[in-house]
């Protein structure tokens, strides 16, 4: 027996592909993915019309999916990040439906909860045997942890799994097992690996960049948190990495031995579990190709699901045992809800991924970002979309200063503690007061009537909704 | 009391709002060699504008104007001194009559705005063998000039030499600028040390700029400022012993003693003068924090 098939097309003739279906797409590959596009063009030629694509993330590499939708062959999406691109024409009102934004535990949840349903998932595999055991450790496209993908490979109807590098029977070291997958598919190239890497992991040289970065990794010492049993995540922005190296200058100076280092995850991280900083990584996608190296080599750099890193549908999550999660945000407001799904002027350009996964599970939950961008300020009456709840933030740290979000009576103790390190404690209000001294008071953006898109809480209920720029 | 002094070109819009994030006890906004003579006039005005519009809350700010050999430095003097900067630098300053020029020229700026005379304070740039040798004259030239500064990628030029991460090529220059300040009561900043990615480097050049008696040393890296002020800061054995100072001389005064001893050493005027700098260069360490709780 063999379930490799010819072609993509037979795969979608096989597994029953109708219009009015939905389905899905992982975002391993990240900007380096031919996948999604190469399903997309052959579905397309194919004549289907109304699907909904679910996407775990849409970058710029997937600037195609505008031409399907205003086609008629995509009327529905769905995903946790959007790039500029797609996003910048979503915001202009390109499609009927709105797009239903998820974070990365709370669209891994909706499936294994069966509210969000699945027909066709299309796995993007670097390495795959003929019965569809699969991986991304491996192969000349490999991108590293595959976790994304392990819930919709274990709850769509049906799973094709598209590889450029096929082995023969059996894989070694699978992360997807056979047991789901319905058809395999070679092809001659799955994506570009350079792709992978984003633009932002690598520490910033930016001065103010710098002193955040700085400022947040004193907050993290004053806290208490930073002792033997550390448990932390970064994203991959230049300053958050670079908060990332001075902690861990900190756990190497005093000797500390952390627990686990988790998310996406880049080389800063690796070099941390290297030099003992923690006993493991949980890896749920890697930011870059030291981090793929380092988790097909080391075996305590484990790969996750979507639903162990950050899911609210299992017995417990990653996130639940996290201490300290570092995040961006484009705006943050008076409440501490923070926005990361729109610009200033209520354009698309980026989306939760495990934003609001991670502060609801951290112990401590930082923003870091700087006091303004350009001429527009951080801190504002209220975010054009909140992406994140402020009753989950904690410490917004800026160049200028750092508020503490002591409402309903939390992190008083915290505050305190900053305040004796001699940390620059200001409120969020003084914060808004300060930007706006610097940059003025920008005028109201004035958003248009249509919803564009729909953005759920990790627990599947509407946490905000986002209209069209007039 | 300044330890460090951070150059930040005066063409850049994003470090000059962030200028007094950086750490730094004085921030230089550089109207001279990091801006080409194409974008003279437009760093001025986006210089001028900050300091309009930015409060540069504690930290000193100095404008580093071009030399008096050029067209700009009038220029750039009648668009700064209405906003008051604490200090000006001069570059490339050869003797006591470019120092005369300057504080001349800025006199009757302060005479039309009203403000007090002697408000804007000078910190002249030695970099050419001309200055160096004339470092006692500078340093007395004017009641304004508060400080003098070493450069020394200049002057190694006028040397005909090369720039070493050693320096002994500029020791003779350094040792006579202290001398010159010293000796006219005033601070003496030493040369940037100019690899930004050698840390080690730097903190070992700082050291070595204390030891000959430099009150500070300038930077053109963020990325230095926080050795700097280090290296330039009192440990805490010199607070304590400083307030411990001071603590005696109240306690002697309210007691009504002429003089006093603490641990069996008689406390006179240098030890009390260098006791207050000392606190005052505590409280400027963490950018005045507490003063503002």
């Amino acid at each position: 027996m063999s379930k490799l098939v010819a072609s993509i097309q037979e795969a979608i003739k096989q597994c029953g592909l109708q219009d009015g279906m939905t389905i899905s797409f992982h975002h391993h590959m990240r900007n380096g993915d031919y996948v999604l596009n190469m399903v997309m063009e052959v579905i397309a030629q194919m004549g289907y019309k109304n699907l909904t694509v679910n996407a775990s993330s849409v970058f710029d590499v997937h600037e195609p999916l505008i031409g399907h939708i205003k086609n008629g062959v995509v009327t529905n999406l769905e995903c946790n990040y959007m790039g500029g691109k797609v996003g910048k024409a979503i915001s202009q009102g390109l499609m009927e439906n709105p797009v239903i934004f998820r974070s990365h535990g709370g669209r891994a949840s909706d499936m294994e909860k069966g509210t969000s349903v699945i027909d066709i998932a299309f796995i993007a595999a670097p390495t795959a045997d003929d019965m569809g055991n699969c991986t991304g450790k491996y192969g000349p496209s490999a991108c590293g942890s595959i976790g994304y993908a392990f819930a919709d490979a274990m709850n769509a109807k049906k799973v094709v799994v598209i590889t450029d590098n096929l082995v023969a029977y059996p894989l070694v070291d699978f992360s997807i097992p056979e047991v789901y997958v319905d058809c395999v598919v070679a092809v001659e190239q799955i994506g570009n690996p350079a792709g992978i890497v984003s633009g932002t992991t690598k520490i910033t040289r930016d001065p103010v960049g710098l002193k955040m970065a700085d400022y947040a990794a004193k907050v993290i010492e004053a806290s208490g948190l930073l002792k033997d049993g550390f448990s932390f995540q970064t994203g991959a922005g230049g300053a958050t990495l670079a908060a990332a190296k001075y902690i861990k200058e900190m756990m190497v100076a005093k000797g500390i031995q952390g627990s686990f280092g988790m998310g996406g995850i880049t080389a800063y991280m690796v070099d941390m579990l290297e030099s003992g900083c923690f006993k493991a990584l949980l890896d749920v996608q890697c930011f870059d190709l030291d981090a793929v190296k380092s988790i097909r080599s080391n075996p305590k750099h484990m790969e996750v699901s979507a639903t162990q890193y950050a899911g609210v549908s299992g017995k417990s999550a990653g996130v639940d045992s996290l201490d300290v999660v570092l995040l961006g945000a484009t705006q943050v407001d008076l409440d501490f809800n923070v926005n990361v799904h729109t610009d200033s002027n209520g354009y698309i350009m980026g989306g939760s991924g495990g934003h609001c996964d991670t502060a609801a599970g951290s112990k401590l939950a930082i923003i870091i970002a700087p006091l303004t961008r350009a001429r527009l300020p951080l801190v504002v009456e209220h975010c054009l979309c909140v992406s994140t709840p402020g009753k989950t933030v904690d410490v917004v740290v800026t160049q200028r200063g750092i508020a503490v979000n002591t409402a309903g009576g939390k992190n008083v103790e915290l505050k305190q503690k900053l305040k004796e390190a001699k940390l620059p404690v200001v409120e969020i209000s003084e914060l808004k007061k300060m930007a706006e001294e610097i940059a003025g008071v920008p005028k109201p953006v004035k958003m248009g009537e249509k919803v564009v898109a729909k953005v759920l809480y990790r627990d599947g209920t509407l946490l905000d909704t986002i209209y069209s720029v007039k | 009391m300044r330890r460090s002094m951070l150059f930040i070109p005066g063409n850049t819009p994003n470090l000059l709002m962030n200028a007094d994030v950086l750490g730094a006890d004085s921030i230089i906004l550089d109207l001279e060699d990091a801006v080409s003579p194409a974008e003279k006039d437009s760093a001025r005005v986006l210089v001028r504008n900050a300091l309009k519009s930015l409060q540069y809350k504690g930290c000193e700010v100095i404008i580093r104007i071009n030399p008096v050999e050029t067209e700009y430095w009038t220029k750039d003097l009648d668009e700064i001194i209405p906003l008051k900067p604490n200090m000006i630098m001069p570059p490339k300053v050869n003797g006591a009559q470019d120092v005369k020029t300057v504080s001349e020229y800025i006199g009757k700026l302060e005479e039309k705005c009203g403000f007090p005379k002697n408000t804007v304070k000078l910190i002249p740039l030695l970099e050419t063998t001309l200055g160096i040798e004339n470092a006692f004259q500078i340093a007395g030239a004017d009641e304004r000039v508060a400080a003098i500064f070493l450069g020394g990628e200049d002057l190694t030029a006028d040397l005909r030499c090369k720039r070493t991460k050693e320096g002994n090529e500029i020791f003779y220059a350094r040792s006579r600028m202290v001398c010159a300040a010293r000796a006219c009561g005033i601070d003496v900043y030493d040369t940037p040390f100019t690899d930004v990615d050698d840390i080690e480097g730097l903190y070992e050049d700082a050291r070595f700029a204390k030891s000959l008696g430099f009150s500070g040393k300038a930077s053109i890296s963020p990325r230095h400022v926080e050795g700097i002020n280090e290296v330039f800061s009192p440990t805490q054995a010199e607070i304590d012993y400083a307030h411990e100072v001071m603590e005696t001389i109240r306690i002697a005064k309210e007691q009504g003693k002429g003089v006093v001893s603490l641990r069996g050493k008689m406390i006179d005027a240098p030890i009390v003068e260098r006791a207050r700098q000392v606190i005052e260069m505590e409280k400027a360490m963490f950018g005045g924090l507490e003063d503002n709780e």
